[in-house]
């Protein structure tokens, strides 16, 4: 039987990502975000998750991605870090899929600029790709952005 | 193994304390070799130590604890008598313990290790030849030993276990007391020979110091220091849910449930007290190392330094106490290898031999105080100069301007160091701005203070705690931002109406006259790029509301939209996606669960530029010519300015106050002048002076107004020439030391000084009579007006 692992899925502008379920801990609906005045662009700012403080990480800016519409409320997905919680605010909240390893492929080489280092690799599923996305990487602050375009 | 690891860990515990107090007592018994009590202690410490591993299996550790139990047993026994090198090796010994423990807490296994040299060391020093054996005198004990009451511990246990006497030998001591020997036991085994005299003193007195220890151990238990992190961290969150309930107090009106919430404030309050004290820990935890410390690097440069502490019992949060650990040693080491002086040297000037280090601690306005001190050479103010200039740290002219103060903090600097040579100790140049950054990091600062000749002092100052701190929270764009309280000097609101008079313009620099001082202004949303309404910093009905903070000994008002209360906040520490924005200390939930960012105000200070590194700390604007601005006390006639302003001269450059009637001014060209004793004064009008020069033709043509009104003239002189500043109304002569200042503004003004508690401008005289000659020759004037008759 081959290995199968857990993915938890979510949308950013109609694409399709995943992380590994195990480093989730939580989705939670938009939070109540105090904003950090001169932070890097990428932290959206910090969400009290009961009684702790977590930082939000704006997925889109952080995959050098369109900002998200004014107005669209985002979903926060809890991801345990080695530096604690951190919150990935997403478009929207896909299913759990469970995915085997052999529908994996990594990034074409192609896929260029800083966003090679979140994007580990794609599985390739039946009606779509969904894009496995580094936890650790993905919280981390990207070091040079670079200008080259994500596709 | 793992069944062990309880006993294990005790062990481990026990003995990190016992080696603790072994460094102590070493360098303690260096100075006063005869403390049996010591030597005891020391010798029991290593007896335990050296059990415990044989019984747990630690065979290499046992060999070394075996060594230094037989050296100390020669000294116990009075065949060798401390001196420095038995001392070093007994401290090596300690230090080799303390590795070998640290390997078995690391890994359970003691590692492999090569003990041997260190075996040997040891072994040859017991073989020392009794220097000086000090002479037993045969007295009869002393009548203490008689007087011992009610016994814990039976002094024969006592005696057999540190002693060495044999159980026979106490067996029959007994046996003879049963038999109606009236003396002691003590006694009788001395008479018997058994023992000596000292040892049953020292003996009874371990007797009582256990009887003593046991209550101690009673009434106190060990915690683990995670389970104590674990409760505060716990009481945090219940002073948050407090803070959240009394904000829905305020709709509630019940008042059962109002008493209640006032119980429940009261005892969470005293809850966080208690808890914060258990985490409390007295300084000396960190000092107790530090004879050893001193003794090693005195040894290690040729110096005999003493250390003296004072206010050992000063208390201070554990995590602050891990954080100021590096940065105090430092201190200290420094202090012996750069501060005091070679023996020799010291005698040669008069002081004694040895130098002091003295240590102080004690709690000042919610801080601790932590002073190290040395009575050493002191720092060379002129060699630091020239080793900043060298340095290019500072640039020459800075160097030369900056006051004593400034220049010792220059050690401050990375990249900075006065020592002579570079020792292995000290003087690599890192060390002093690290203990710098530390200190701050932990929101603490670091000031020196020196005599050449006499000593340095390095004051440390540091707050109780960190954990929970009282802060001001005030709104600015929209969110609350937290002010530390410690940063915090007071508030200051400036009424609507107030503020145009208020808040005046250096530059268009805002600033604002705090008693007599000008206080730079930062705004709090420019600084954070808030979005910047076009009322900036004002409330809703105009008012300012500013907060007077301190960083780093300098003041600066930040003008926030909104002051809103002082509130006990827990500090969480900002996660490294944020490490690099170094405007904010940290983060704190607020009592309505939306979380709150904590400013750093020395990184906000910084940001704004109020506090600069020292090196671009150039008074820029003493760069412009200024003969005559010292900082001594000067006298200034003050007068008004035109539109109220105010302004001043030096008073050494008056040469008389006058007054005219009007009618006595006559044109001359187009010049004022009027006739003084016997001479013809040219008279400059302030107004005419100040005013931009393509309006100054028109008014200068201007011949005075008729009327019987009256001119208030400053007679000055200049370049050997008389002239007189007509001014509208002089105010008064002061004296003040008019060290606050700005650059000027416009021409004919050298910089503006706070005098008295205005901003008063000071008129640069030569650059108005430049002004005023050639815009009188741009009108046509003659330049001989001398030749008129009087």
């Amino acid at each position: 039987m081959a290995t199968t692992s857990q993915f938890c899925t979510f949308y950013l502008d109609k694409l399709l990502f995943g992380v590994e379920l195990k480093g989730v801990q939580e989705v939670i609906r938009s939070l109540e975000m105090t904003k950090v005045p001169l932070a890097p662009e990428v932290v959206s700012g910090l969400i009290n998750l009961r009684g702790q403080i977590v930082t939000a990480v704006d997925l889109r800016r952080r995959l050098e991605m369109e900002p998200s519409p004014p107005g669209m409320l985002a979903m926060n997905v809890v991801v345990r870090s080695q530096d604690g919680a951190v919150s990935l605010l997403v478009d929207e909240i896909g299913d759990v899929v469970e995915v085997e390893e052999t529908s994996f492929e990594p990034p074409p080489e192609t896929l260029r600029g800083s966003v090679r280092t979140v994007i580990l690799g794609v599985h390739k599923l039946n009606d779509r790709l969904m894009h496995v996305l580094d936890i650790e990487k993905a919280c981390q602050m990207a070091e040079v952005p670079e200008t080259l375009g994500v596709r | 193994m793992s069944d062990d690891s309880d006993i294990v860990r005790e062990f481990l515990v026990e003995s990190y304390e016992n080696l603790d107090r072994l460094d102590r007592e070493l360098v303690g018994l260096e100075k006063n070799p005869n403390d049996r009590e010591a030597l005891g202690s020391v010798f029991r410490t290593i007896h335990t130590i050296k059990g415990t591993c044989g019984f747990l299996g630690f065979n290499k550790l046992e060999a070394v604890a075996h060594v230094g139990e037989n050296l100390l047993t020669r000294l116990r026994d009075r065949q060798l008598t401390l001196n420095p090198e038995i001392t070093t090796g007994l401290l090596s010994m300690v230090d080799a313990v303390r590795q070998m423990l640290n390997q078995i807490e690391a890994s359970g296994q003691e590692g492999e290790r090569d003990d041997s040299v260190l075996i040997a060391t040891l072994t040859r020093l017991q073989k020392l030849p009794a220097a000086a054996a000090v002479k037993v005198e045969t007295a009869t004990p002393p009548e203490s030993v008689a007087e011992t009451a009610a016994p814990q511990v039976s002094i024969g246990d006592i005696l057999m276990q540190h002693v060495g006497v044999t159980p026979e030998e106490i067996l029959h001591a007994a046996r003879q007391q049963k038999e109606g020997d009236p003396r002691r036991l003590g006694e009788i085994l001395v008479e018997q020979g058994a023992v000596q005299p000292a040892d049953v003193v020292d003996a009874l007195r371990i007797q009582r110091a256990s009887s003593t220890q046991a209550t101690a151990s009673d009434s106190s238990v060990r915690v683990d220091v995670g389970l104590l992190d674990e409760v505060m961290n716990l009481v945090g969150e219940l002073v948050l849910a407090r803070n959240q309930i009394l904000q829905f107090s305020s709709r509630m009106k019940d008042s059962g449930f109002q008493a209640a919430l006032q119980r429940l404030n009261l005892i969470t309050t005293e809850l966080q007290a208690g808890v914060m004290k258990t985490r409390m820990q007295p300084i000396r935890n960190v000092w107790s190392q530090f004879p050893r410390t001193v003794r090693d690097v005195a040894l290690g440069c040729g110096k005999e330094v003493g250390i003296e502490m004072e206010g050992k019992e000063t208390e201070l949060d554990r995590t602050i106490i891990e954080a100021i650990k590096d940065p105090l040693t430092h201190l200290v080491r420094n202090s012996v290898d750069h501060g005091i002086e070679l023996p020799e040297q010291r005698v040669n000037v008069g002081k004694n031999r040895s130098g002091r280090l003295i240590l102080r601690a004690f709690h000042e306005g919610g801080q601790v105080n932590i002073e190290i001190g040395d009575d050493g050479a002191g720092l060379n103010v002129e060699r630091i100069r020239k080793k900043a200039v060298e340095r290019a740290l500072v640039s020459a002219e800075q160097a030369a301007r900056m006051s004593e103060r400034e220049i010792f903090n220059l050690i401050f600097l990375p990249g900075f160091s006065t020592a002579e040579k570079v020792t292995n100790v000290s003087g690599r140049g890192v060390g002093m701005d690290v203990v710098k950054t530390n200190v701050e990091k932990i929101g603490g600062t670091v000031d020196v203070q020196s005599t050449l000749g006499r000593g340095t002092t390095v004051r440390v100052k540091i707050p109780l705690t960190l954990a929970i701190i009282p802060a001001l929270v005030v709104t600015c764009g929209g969110e609350r931002y937290a002010i530390p309280q410690v940063s915090l000097l007071e508030l200051v609101r400036i009424k609507a109406d107030d503020v145009g008079k208020a808040v005046e313009l250096v530059h268009g620099v805002p600033v604002y006259r705090l008693r007599g001082r000008l206080l730079p202004l930062v705004y709090l949303n420019r600084e954070l790029n808030l979005v910047a309404e076009a009322n900036a910093g004002a409330e809703k009905d105009g008012a300012v509301n500013i907060v007077v903070l301190q960083a780093d000994e300098r003041r600066f008002g930040l003008v926030v939209d909104q002051i809103n209360d002082t509130e006990e906040i827990v500090v969480k520490p900002l996660r490294k996606q944020l490490k690099t924005v170094k405007t904010f200390a940290g983060s704190s939930i607020m009592g309505d669960g939306k979380v709150a960012l904590i400013l750093d105000v020395l990184g906000l200070a910084q940001r704004a530029g109020v506090v600069s590194e020292v090196r671009d700390h150039a008074v820029v604007e003493t760069s412009l010519e200024t003969a005559e601005a010292a900082v001594p006390k000067q006298t200034f006639l003050l007068f008004a300015g035109p539109g109220d302003s105010r302004m001043a001269i030096p008073l050494s450059t008056l040469a008389r106050l006058e007054e005219f009637p009007l009618a006595q001014v006559e044109m001359s060209g187009r010049q004022w002048v009027t006739q003084y004793r016997g001479q013809i004064l040219p008279l400059v009008r302030l107004e005419v002076a100040l005013e931009e020069r393509r309006n100054k033709i028109r008014t200068l043509q201007a011949p005075p107004p008729q009327g019987s009104g009256r001119i208030q003239v400053l007679v000055l002189h200049h370049d050997g020439r008389a002239f007189g500043l007509v001014v509208e109304r002089i105010l008064d002569i002061v004296e003040d030391r008019a060290d606050v200042r700005s650059p000027a503004s416009r021409a004919a003004v050298l910089y503006s000084v706070v005098i008295g508690d205005r901003v008063t401008e000071l008129l640069d005289i030569p650059a108005i009579l430049r002004s005023a000659e050639t815009s009188a020759a741009q009108a046509g004037f003659a330049e001989k007006s001398t030749e008129v008759v009087n």
